[in-house]
């Protein structure tokens, strides 16, 4: 059933591109729709789920000769990023409804993305994945070439060839492996227990999973990040750090730590101490930041630096920690892109914080800024939302392998808090009197949809931070399925 | 286990819920939004009276209740909460839902006119669920999480009027500073986890303070042959220092002033900044606790006693030389934080605990006493705009001496004087060294003398100010009553004849003995503190309450030492004269330089900080922008060079792309014919 978040996505793509496009309401409501729809699934998927298996949805032969098959599976990984993409989905939506130019094609690209997205998260089968993982690339190139906003074709540019760079890689790494793995099968499960030769692994592995972690906003590959996320229209940008970077992360786990844990053992510390890099320089950059998109976008870099870390530590609880800090950053960043693209930028229109200091939007708008210090404590870490549940998974992870990165971790956090706070007076709370005259006209109220799609993301975190049993008690257990023991095992040796 | 110790995680939810329905409220509706406060708020308190008179019926060893429960699980672990009652969180519990009630009174009358109401009583009672959480925590995370929300209360209180960038400043710095001890803490937290597996504090034999633990703890070593257990114990400490305001990250506190004065009372004075003390309490087991063989006195204890007795001389130092009322209060309740953790470091936590519940009742009386005059006076602050005030506020005056008696410690009457007095006592007793016992008699001095030089200035004299004064609304002085009996009577719970607070907290029946008292070695410490009170009050009432200045620009008589003070003195026995060459010229001189010391050293070290941190920021998107970005358009720029290279290939002459595929044809033919062969 979980085969039809990908399909239906992909359907509503069509028919979204097949109405006329004069009837905007028609084309929104199905697009909420479809995205609704996904949602449902990935939430039917999540019940049905038994925790700690590894469920087939669907396995045919595509292209026998080359071994390549059309092969669906889940496991508690997979569904957290899903039910992560159905909820980014529907808040990206209901964040860009008020879209006017092209608003056919806009919500066309935006499903063929979901669509994508979905795939790869449920993709068992190393083509198909790749595939996917292509599909998922270039909507978003046209998302933010047409409805983006500063330096637009410089930001899709670069986004789309650090992209297609880091394909090239994943594709290089995947060719070779089949190859080397005797050229029978492309079933990511099989060819995971074929035991490549470590000397093959030792270049493999940094070739695929920095082919990915390009997309993960890995130090120093990061710097499509910021300029991506500033130039994309608000929905993109949700989508971009709310589910795009998390495939790049999900492709590195899922692929390269899984196919070669040998090289994953060797090249661990080196990746670890680019993760530690990237959460502190992410956030120090940040705090120097003008532009208000940038900040965010640049503590994307550095919260995906807890991913990664987490993702090194092979311990279970980091393990868990770094998807769950996946989950949580996606519906975070969403959250704080929300506001400052939709609700700030869309009325002020400006981002710089030296202008927007001057306009009291505390008092001009009080939900935005309510919705923004709720968005920002929680990125900062605070206990009660999401954000600190996976933290602390990744930094007990960190301490019992890498006590040093841990301590760096946490002066990284330490900066977060130093930012945000910068960036929620600044945005928000100063009167400059000088310059408040400048915008004389009154700014329009926030609109239901916008409230929705800031309630839906803020409940989430709420609900995962103060019970976070809801998605760690089929995290967890995935662990513990024979391919990522594999992993797990293979890699801390 | 009793019907309180289930129910116990009720205490903090009233308050939560009550915040949660003042958020949803429209903005006006001011009456819901202080009933739901104060509401919930009494609720807590009487089911806090309920868990305290449980506590107080055990049999031998202590009363202890723990109810836990499982949060989440990663593998075959789980990570477990709690709440736990015992008389440690019973009495806390009641102090702080009793003091938070009566704040919460008393804020009706002080933000009577502001126009965020509601949202001032929603971040209260946010507050106080917060706080109450820390009480209750019976899990090292947990302790943390409403640690945290502490924080981010006080963060959102200090920066209540926003709209004066003093205030945004302040409660940036407070949550920025705070948060430096965290990452301390929370590291402390880690490494807890991986070496016992556990934040449970108490889990029947299993909990991190329970004596398996602590053995595994204070066996392993760590770097320097430090014990774990020692390390462990002084991150933790780190978050204390933070939230307590210890030197050297005291620094916010004062300027956490900028917040309306209830919330000084309430936060920076009774409850959250007492919370650093409380947590060392609540650890106090791996605190103390020393492998086999070595000195009895653990180094976590040593460790904390000396920060505890620099900060209580260095702020008491800094207090003397203050004008603003309120940042006199502030360093006072640094410098008393001070004490407390000398107690805790010295004497034990009963000794600590009982001066946190008695500074958290006269305190906070002083601070809304302040709070009444700030009101009266129509927003004003500084003490040398005021004088003469108990002839127009006699009520605020009342009671705000007796917070000042019963801070500056004077004897009998008053709780200050037998909490401080039980902490001189065991800094006397202490085998490590005497010094700290001789800075906490130093501080107990100043405290005596910046607290009269107070009262002078602001009820004494002549008014110097501009605008009428006129004394407070009544339901801003009934609490200041209230809290007055409480900064009386409760010393009668500590006094060494009757030591009911202690033998509380350990679990034992007190007993009452006056032949206590007059031992030597308290008699002689008694003694010794009341002389040093009446030295201090002495000192300050010469300078300031025997001839009160008379109008606001007169230099301080501290400030202007001059001769004729020194002949006038010089006829006077020469005790004066000892006074001003001796204690008050160091005394200034000693309380400017710590206040420049303050404003430079530690000031400037947290700019300097800053700076090299926002030089490495710059230095950092230098680097992305000249170099990694650079690299990046470069290659670009190569790419497109080279494609057009390749572009001028593909002309659309259809010639010489025939004249390509012939050559290219023939290369390999030409190949395969040399292949083949």
């Amino acid at each position: 059933m979980l085969a039809w978040t990908v399909y239906s996505s992909f359907i509503g793509a069509a028919v979204v591109a097949l109405m006329p496009s004069k009837s905007i309401r028609a084309v929104r409501a199905t697009a909420l729709l479809t995205a609704t729809i996904g949602l449902l699934l990935a939430f039917a998927g999540i019940v049905q789920h038994t925790p700690g298996q590894l469920a087939t949805i669907t396995k045919l032969n595509w292209i026998p000769q080359l071994g390549i098959s059309f092969h669906f599976a889940a496991d508690g990984i997979s569904l957290t990023l899903v039910l992560l993409t159905g909820i980014a989905a529907v808040c990206g939506i209901l964040f860009s409804w008020n879209i006017e130019h092209r608003v056919k094609e806009f919500f066309a690209f935006y499903l063929a993305l979901i669509g994508g997205v979905y795939g790869v998260f449920i993709s068992f089968d190393l083509f198909l994945l790749f595939v996917f993982y292509e599909i998922a690339i270039v909507p978003k190139y046209f998302l933010i070439a047409i409805w983006g906003s500063t330096r637009r074709e410089y930001g899709a540019m670069k986004l789309a060839l650090y992209s297609f760079i880091g394909s090239a890689m994943v594709l290089v790494g995947i060719i070779s492996a089949y190859v080397v793995a005797g050229g029978k099968t492309f079933d990511l499960i099989e060819l995971a227990q074929f035991p490549f030769p470590e000397a093959f692994q030792f270049w493999a592995f940094p070739l695929v999973f920095i082919g990915f972690a390009i997309l993960a906003g890995l130090w120093p590959f990061h710097t499509w990040a910021p300029t991506g996320h500033v130039a994309a229209p608000t929905a993109a940008s949700m989508l971009l750090a709310g589910v795009v970077m998390k495939l790049g992360a999900y492709g590195a786990l899922r692929v390269a730590m899984t196919l070669f844990p040998l090289g994953l053992a060797a090249w661990r510390d080196v990746i670890a101490l680019l993760a530690v890099i990237g959460i502190v320089y992410g956030a120090t950059v940040a705090l120097v930041q003008r532009d208000f998109k940038f900040v965010i976008g640049y503590s994307s870099v550095s919260h995906m630096g807890f991913v990664l870390l987490g993702l090194m530590t092979l311990s279970q609880i980091g393990l868990s920690g770094a998807v769950l800090q996946m989950f949580s950053h996606g519906i975070i960043a969403g959250l704080l892109f929300g506001v400052v693209g939709r609700m700030v930028y869309e009325r002020a229109h400006t981002r710089e914080l030296a202008l927007l200091q001057g306009m009291n939007l505390s008092k001009a708008i009080p939900f935005a800024a309510v919705t923004f210090i709720i968005g920002g404590v929680a990125s900062m870490g605070l206990p009660g939302f999401s954000g600190f549940i996976a933290e602390l998974q990744v930094l007990i992870g960190a301490w019992q392998t890498f006590p040093g990165f841990a301590i760096l971790a946490g002066v990284g956090i330490l900066i977060g808090v130093a930012y945000t706070l910068r960036a929620i007076i600044k945005g928000f709370f100063s009167e400059n009197e000088i310059v408040s005259t400048a915008h004389s006209e009154p700014l329009a109220p926030i609109s239901m949809p916008e409230r929705l799609g800031a309630a839906i993301l803020i409940v989430t975190t709420l609900v995962v931070g103060i019970y976070p049993r809801l998605l760690l008690d089929i995290i967890s257990p995935s662990w513990n399925s024979e391919l990522m023991q594999h992993l797990v095992k293979g890699g801390a040796q | 286990m009793s019907w309180i110790t289930k129910n116990l995680w009720l205490i903090p939810i009233l308050p939560l819920l009550a915040a949660a329905l003042i958020s949803v409220c429209k903005q006006p509706r001011r009456r819901t939004a202080a009933t739901l406060a104060i509401g919930s708020m009494v609720f807590s308190f009487l089911l806090s009276c309920c868990a305290f008179a449980t506590t107080l019926h055990s049999e031998h060893g202590g009363f202890r209740e723990v109810a836990n429960f499982d949060w989440f699980s990663f593998g075959t672990t789980t990570l477990r909460l709690g709440w736990v009652l015992d008389p440690l969180t019973a009495c806390m519990l009641v102090m702080v839902t009793f003091v938070g009630t009566l704040i919460f009174i008393y804020s009706i009358g002080y933000m009577a006119h502001d126009e965020n109401f509601t949202r001032f009583f929603c971040f209260l009672a946010l507050f106080a669920a917060a706080m109450l959480g820390i009480l209750i925590a019976n899990n090292l995370l947990l302790l943390f999480i409403s640690w945290e929300l502490v924080g981010l209360a006080s963060y959102l209180l200090i920066g209540f009027w926003f709209h004066k960038p003093s205030a945004a400043a302040a409660a940036k710095k407070a949550f920025i500073t705070t948060r430096i001890g965290d990452i301390g803490f929370f590291i402390g937290i880690l490494w807890l986890y991986s070496s016992t597996g556990t934040l449970l504090f108490y889990d029947n034999g299993a909990g991190c303070l329970e004596s398996s633990a602590l053995t595994k703890l204070v066996t392993e070593t760590t770097f320097a042959g430090m014990a774990v257990s020692t390390a462990i114990a002084i991150l933790i400490f780190c978050g204390a220092i933070g939230k307590s305001g210890q030197v050297p990250l005291h620094v916010w506190l004062p300027d956490a002033m900028e917040g309306p004065t209830p919330v000084s009372a309430l936060i920076h004075a009774a409850t959250m900044v007492a919370a650093g003390v409380f947590l060392v309490a609540r650890v106090y087991p791996l605190m103390e606790v020393t492998a086999p063989g070595l000195p009895s006195v653990s180094t976590a204890l040593q460790v904390v006693t000396w920060i505890g007795a620099i900060t209580a001389v260095f702020a008491a130092l800094i207090a003397v030389a203050q004008n603003d009322i309120k940042r006199i209060l502030a360093y006072s309740t640094v410098s008393q934080l001070g004490f407390m953790m000398m107690g805790l470091g010295m004497g034990g936590v009963a000794v600590g605990m009982f001066h946190l519940i008695t500074h958290a009742f006269f305190k906070s009386l002083l601070f809304l006493g302040a709070g009444s005059i700030i009101h009266g006076c129509h927003e004003e602050q500084d003490i040398r705009h005021m004088g003469g005030l108990k002839k127009y506020m006699p009520l605020t005056f009342a009671t705000y001496a007796i917070g000042m008696m019963a801070l500056s410690g004077v004897p009998f009457f008053f709780s200050g004087f037998w909490s401080k007095d039980e902490i001189l006592h065991s800094a006397f007793t202490w085998q490590v060294s005497k010094i700290p016992f001789y800075l906490a008699a130093f501080g107990a001095l100043l405290t005596a003398f910046y607290m009269t030089r107070q009262i002078c200035y602001a009820f004494f004299g002549s008014y110097r100010g501009h605008k009428h004064p006129h004394e407070s609304p009544r339901v801003m002085t009934v609490p200041l009553v209230l809290l007055a009996i409480g900064a009386i009577v409760l010393g009668v719970f500590g006094t060494p004849a009757w030591p009911a607070f202690e033998t509380y907290l350990s679990g034992h029946d007190a007993e009452f003995d006056v032949a206590k008292l007059l031992r030597g070695e308290t008699l002689s410490v008694m003694l010794i503190s009341i002389c040093i009170v009446a030295v201090g009050i002495f000192a300050a009432w010469q300078l300031y309450g025997r001839k009160p200045v008379k109008t606001a620009d007169q230099p301080d008589p501290l400030e202007a030492v001059n001769g004729n003070v020194y002949r006038w003195l010089a006829n006077r026995l020469y005790i004066d004269e000892f006074y001003d060459a001796t204690v008050i010229r160091l005394n200034a001189a000693f309380a400017y330089s710590a206040d420049l010391l303050d404003r430079v050293l530690w000031g400037g070290a947290v700019r300097a900080a800053s700076l090299v941190t926002l030089a490495f920021a710059h230095i950092n998107r230098t680097i992305d922008d000249l170099f990694i970005n650079f690299g990046f358009d470069e290659s670009c720029h190569n790419i497109r060079r080279s494609s057009g290279f390749l572009s001028k290939l593909q002309d659309g002459q259809i010639q010489n792309y025939l004249r390509g595929i012939g050559v290219a044809l023939a290369t390999l033919v030409l190949f395969l014919i040399w292949g083949c062969r």
